[in-house]
């Protein structure tokens, strides 16, 4: 009330120059793909914080199956943590020559990340169907169960970054880099990432504390 | 709050961090070693201490964890406004209440309500 | 599982002429009305050519006030259905005494009450919500529209496709009979073999893509699209209310997707997250489901302390008291929602360390909401109030609420909780608050809305009929169960042997008979207002004299909301533009960029229903083929670059030239 007052009263009489109450020209907001990407990698990181925890809880439950200590196989493991950190290296020199405007740079870095994915996938796989094959499953207790779906997840992930990737790298041979591109780069980057920072929780907590 | 309303029409070059071949290999090298570190303490059982050796390999997953946000992620104070990091410093929040709580509610349940399945005790295989 | 794969099994799955429940007379009489409407309305749908219209204007619109008024739609189409589930609880339960088990076999009430927990909190209250969102924040931010209008209009049709899965369920096969948050072992694959708790899943997951990308969506408007001029200390507190459950959907539907894809994951494939056996833990489920289930019900009831806040200031002609207050007691209720989900299961059993830790941070968010109800009261206090519609449902909400709050506070005491745990008494507390809080809201919020979105008032006599009928009728359904709570009747319970309990039941029953006329007042009010919308007119834009920006605009707005962008000063922008005698300007409009419409959207998620129903009933073979069609359709969709067009300047000038002249014909 007394605010509405002051307004007003004050105003007749005022000598500052009058409020301008509008934007003259054009108004142009921000872009909001990246910070609205960002957001999206951050509640990607709840439901991996989720598995992690289940796989706290259930960790140990080995229902008179295989421990980890007894399944892990370390050196496999640091060959896939190699494949991606590679593969994270490797994106950062893609983003490097898009920076300088070159598009064939980009995709040729773009293109051995994707294979490096692809191989980080394949080991993965491997190490699955032998687990499988050894009688260790997801099926066959509750540490296993956890195990599958949080490592499988992130897998999966991988997978769906490989596709992205793919379907980009088509894109931008047909428009280059335009804005629309860079930005779907930038997203992707983060993305890629984003798995990297998960993959050094997952071979922290699983597979290393798995065979202490 | 940062207002950059009034730039000019074609302004697609704020988008996105701006990085370098020296912040990614900096980011790469560093994540290398901090990679083999706990690999090589694991692998070779350095410490007789099992949960000595769980600490610290947590330890080195915070500080790769926080190299890859800074050299690969090119997070700081000042992208997006500050969003960025308070979205992320918002979510680490949340992380931790999500695993810290899960953890401790379903370790006093377990503590309580099934006491025959503890499993301090069968830590070691 | 893969054992008798023959070609029906391939293509059917489970599904056989024995799934639909043609033998119950209940849902064969409920299908024939169904079919009977729906016919009728595709009917007069083709019969008056609006398909073009329909498809054109609205089903591919970007336009987050169309959108925002489809999900109301929705929304008030699924509370009939949930509420049509509630009034035949309460007449079993007012019958079913003295050995009669009345006329809902168990086994159908069970699916009731789970269908009517699960319609009205994901169908109803969560699509009323985001549409009174996604209409208002916009508008009151000065923006033309949300910073993702493609994946705006894809929300909601996820949204829908839940729904639409959900409605199937009634008619194919069962829905699940597990209560609506489907707690292991009970849900698990031994104990409820059947497709109910699958279309329980899928409805879930496919409404939970489209809440959490419409989560994401306005969280990032409103950090990234504010008029200039507009800090974070200037936007209106509805905005504010918008902007932390966004950040509560972003952080808590994720957790949803997660435990209920472990439950689909026991089910589908016998893995041991949850199961009895094989080291699982049942109780991880409850401890996860309700990391997310706390938070939500914050999202339900943070907007509608928004709308009280922008409806009182209003109706009482003075700015907010305690605008600063009010923010923050809002954004420490977001916090703090995520450090009390255990007082949902105190009697699990963690002991007394951890269930005294919950119950005091339970009770400290009682804090923030009690400054909140001082902040209206002092709002109110010495104000000029006009007694609306919208203002009689504040007031009823701040009674209501605050009776909700107080016993709420209550069960946060860990051993009064372990007497009241899953009775009656739980029942009537979260009904007295998401009925009292959210739903009241909602009333005062459309009705506050309803005449920018559509240019004439709501006629007040039937919205007061709806508001008597809905709080008398809410007091008569809900003390009967605090009564009963108290004396240690459990819910969920289809029928009784104490016939001393009856009477209670029967005053519940009448209770809920009121609530039907104040739904069909509600309803009637919309007719009734359409029929006299030339005397109902709103030709200013600013029918309430209100305060913020959204009442600077024509009612409805036009397509771009603002020809020129607002330059916000203060937190009441148009009150003070006003004050300083704002003139529109007559001329120098510029072209208006905006997005286009697109049927991507309503096409991902048809195909999402079809991969939904597929997976419930376990058709492989068309569950692969919608998926790869998904895939294909959603990369194809991102090789569309050219997604935007210019509204011309001469278009906007028709367009504001309009208003001028109806503005100074009705001076």
């Amino acid at each position: 009330m007394s605010d509405a007052h002051a307004l007003s009263h004050a105003s007749p009489g005022d000598n500052r120059p009058p409020l301008q109450f509008l934007v003259r020209g054009e108004h142009h907001p921000q872009n909001a793909t990246l910070l609205g990407f960002w957001i999206y990698l951050m509640s990607d990181c709840l439901i991996f914080a989720c598995l992690f925890a289940t796989y706290g809880v259930l960790g140990r439950n080995y229902a008179a199956g295989p421990t980890g200590a007894d399944l892990f196989d370390l050196p496999l493991v640091a060959i896939n943590t190699a494949l991606l950190l590679l593969s994270s290296i490797t994106f950062g020199f893609a983003m490097l020559e898009m920076q300088r405007k070159r598009l064939n740079g980009t995709l040729l870095w773009l293109g051995i990340t994707g294979l490096f994915g692809v191989a980080f996938l394949g080991v993965e796989l491997y190490e699955f169907a032998h687990l499988i094959h050894v009688g260790a499953g997801p099926q066959r207790s509750g540490f296993l169960t956890a195990f599958f779906a949080l490592v499988g997840t992130h897998g999966l992930h991988v997978l769906f970054g490989i596709i992205w990737l793919a379907t980009l790298m088509v894109q931008l041979r047909r428009h280059g880099l335009i804005p629309a591109n860079t930005r779907r780069l930038f997203c992707l980057s983060m993305f890629w990432h984003f798995l990297d920072v998960i993959w050094i929780g997952v071979f922290t907590f699983v597979y290393l504390m798995g065979v202490l | 709050m940062s207002e950059h309303h009034h730039d000019t029409h074609d302004h697609h070059h704020e988008d996105g961090p701006h990085s370098s071949f020296k912040g990614y290999m900096t980011g790469f090298l560093l994540s290398v070693v901090l990679t083999t570190i706990p690999f090589w303490l694991v692998m070779a059982d350095v410490f007789e201490n099992r949960n000595i050796t769980a600490l610290v390999i947590l330890g080195f997953a915070l500080i790769q964890i926080c190299v890859h946000m800074v050299f690969f992620l090119h997070l700081n104070f000042h992208s997006e406004g500050g969003w960025n990091m308070l979205a992320l410093i918002f979510t680490l929040v949340l992380v931790f209440i999500t695993l810290a709580g899960s953890l401790w509610v379903m370790y006093h349940l377990n503590h309580n309500m099934m006491p025959g399945m503890m499993h301090e005790h069968n830590l070691s295989p | 599982m893969f054992d008798q794969l023959d070609l029906t099994t391939l293509l059917f799955g489970r599904l056989t002429w024995e799934s639909f429940p043609y033998h119950d007379p209940i849902i064969v009489a409920t299908f024939v009305v169904v079919a009977i409407g729906g016919l009728a309305m595709l009917a007069l749908v083709t019969r008056y050519r609006l398909w073009g219209y329909l498809w054109n204007e609205w089903f591919t619109t970007i336009d987050h006030k169309k959108i925002g008024i489809m999900y109301m739609i929705l929304g008030i189409i699924m509370l009939l259905r949930g509420f049509a589930d509630a009034i035949m609880m309460r007449i079993q339960q007012a019958i079913a005494f003295d050995g009669s088990m009345g006329y809902l076999p168990p086994e159908h009430y069970d699916q009731i009450f789970t269908a009517h927990g699960v319609i009205m909190i994901f169908f109803v209250a969560m699509p009323m919500v985001t549409g009174l969102m996604n209409y208002v924040v916009p508008l009151q931010i000065g923006a033309r529209d949300v910073a993702f209008p493609f994946l705006n209009n894809f929300s909601f049709w996820m949204t829908t496709s839940g729904a639409v899965l959900l409605m199937v369920s009634l008619f194919v096969g069962e829905f699940a009979k597990t209560g609506w948050l489907a707690y292991p072992p009970l849900s698990g694959i031994l104990q409820s073999p059947g497709v109910g708790v699958d279309y329980y899943i899928w409805s879930l997951q496919i409404a939970g893509v489209g809440t959490l990308l419409s989560g994401i969506n306005l969280l990032v408007t409103i950090v990234k699209m504010r008029a200039p001029g507009m800090t974070m200390m200037k936007m209106p507190v509805f905005t504010w209310t918008s902007l932390c459950t966004n950040v509560l959907i972003v952080a808590a539907f994720p957790v949803l997707t997660a435990v209920l894809g472990m439950l689909t994951l026991d089910r589908y494939l016998g893995t041991a997250f949850f199961t009895n056996d094989l080291g699982g833990n049942a109780m991880m489920y409850i401890n996860l489901i309700w990391i997310w289930g706390h938070p939500e019900v914050y999202i339900l009831i943070l907007p509608l302390f928004g709308v009280f806040s922008e409806v009182v200031s209003t109706y009482s002609g003075k700015r907010l008291f305690g605008y600063a207050s009010m923010v923050y007691a809002t954004v420490v209720i977001t916090v703090l929602s995520y450090l009390v989900w255990l007082h949902h299961f105190f009697t699990m059993g963690s002991g007394a360390s951890v269930n005294s830790f919950f119950g005091i941070t339970t009770m400290i968010i009682s804090i923030p909401t009690g400054a909140k109800i001082f902040n209206w009261l002092f709002t109110m206090y010495r104000g000029r109030i006009q007694f609306e519609v919208p203002m009689l449902w504040t007031m009823g909400f701040i009674v209501t609420f605050v009776i909700g709050g107080m016993t709420g506070v209550l069960l946060a005491v860990p051993p009064a909780d372990f007497v009241l745990h899953n009775s009656l008494f739980l029942v009537a507390h979260f009904h007295n608050v998401i009925i009292g809080g959210v739903l009241f809201g909602l009333f005062a919020g459309i009705t506050y809305w309803f005449p920018k979105a559509f240019g004439y008032k709501l006629d007040p006599f039937w919205g007061k009929v709806s508001f008597w009928c809905w709080l008398v009728g809410f007091w008569l359904a809900f003390m009967p169960l605090y009564v009963l709570g108290l004396m240690g009747v459990t819910r969920r319970m289809s029928h009784f042997d104490d016939s001393s309990l009856q009477i209670w039941f029967q005053i519940a029953a009448f209770g809920a008979f009121l609530i039907a006329i104040g739904i069909a007042a509600f309803l009637f009010q919309f007719v009734v207002s359409y029929r006299r919308r030339e005397s109902l007119r709103d030709t200013t834009g600013d029918p309430w004299n209100g305060r913020t920006l959204e009442w600077s605009t024509s009612s409805p707005p036009p397509a771009y909301n603002f020809a020129f962008t607002p330059q916000v000063h203060d937190i009441d922008a148009w009150w003070q533009m006003k004050q300083h005698g704002f003139q529109r300007p007559q001329a120098g409009f510029l072209p208006v960029h905006m997005p286009k419409n697109t049927g991507a959207g309503i096409i991902l998620a048809g195909i999402s229903t079809v991969l939904g129903f597929a997976l419930i009933w376990h058709m492989w073979l068309l569950a692969g083929a919608s998926f790869v069609a998904l895939l294909a359709v959603t990369i194809g969709h991102t090789f569309n670059y050219k997604r935007d067009y210019y509204i011309p300047a001469d278009e906007v000038a028709r367009v504001e030239s309009e208003r001028t002249r109806m503005l100074a014909e009705h001076v």
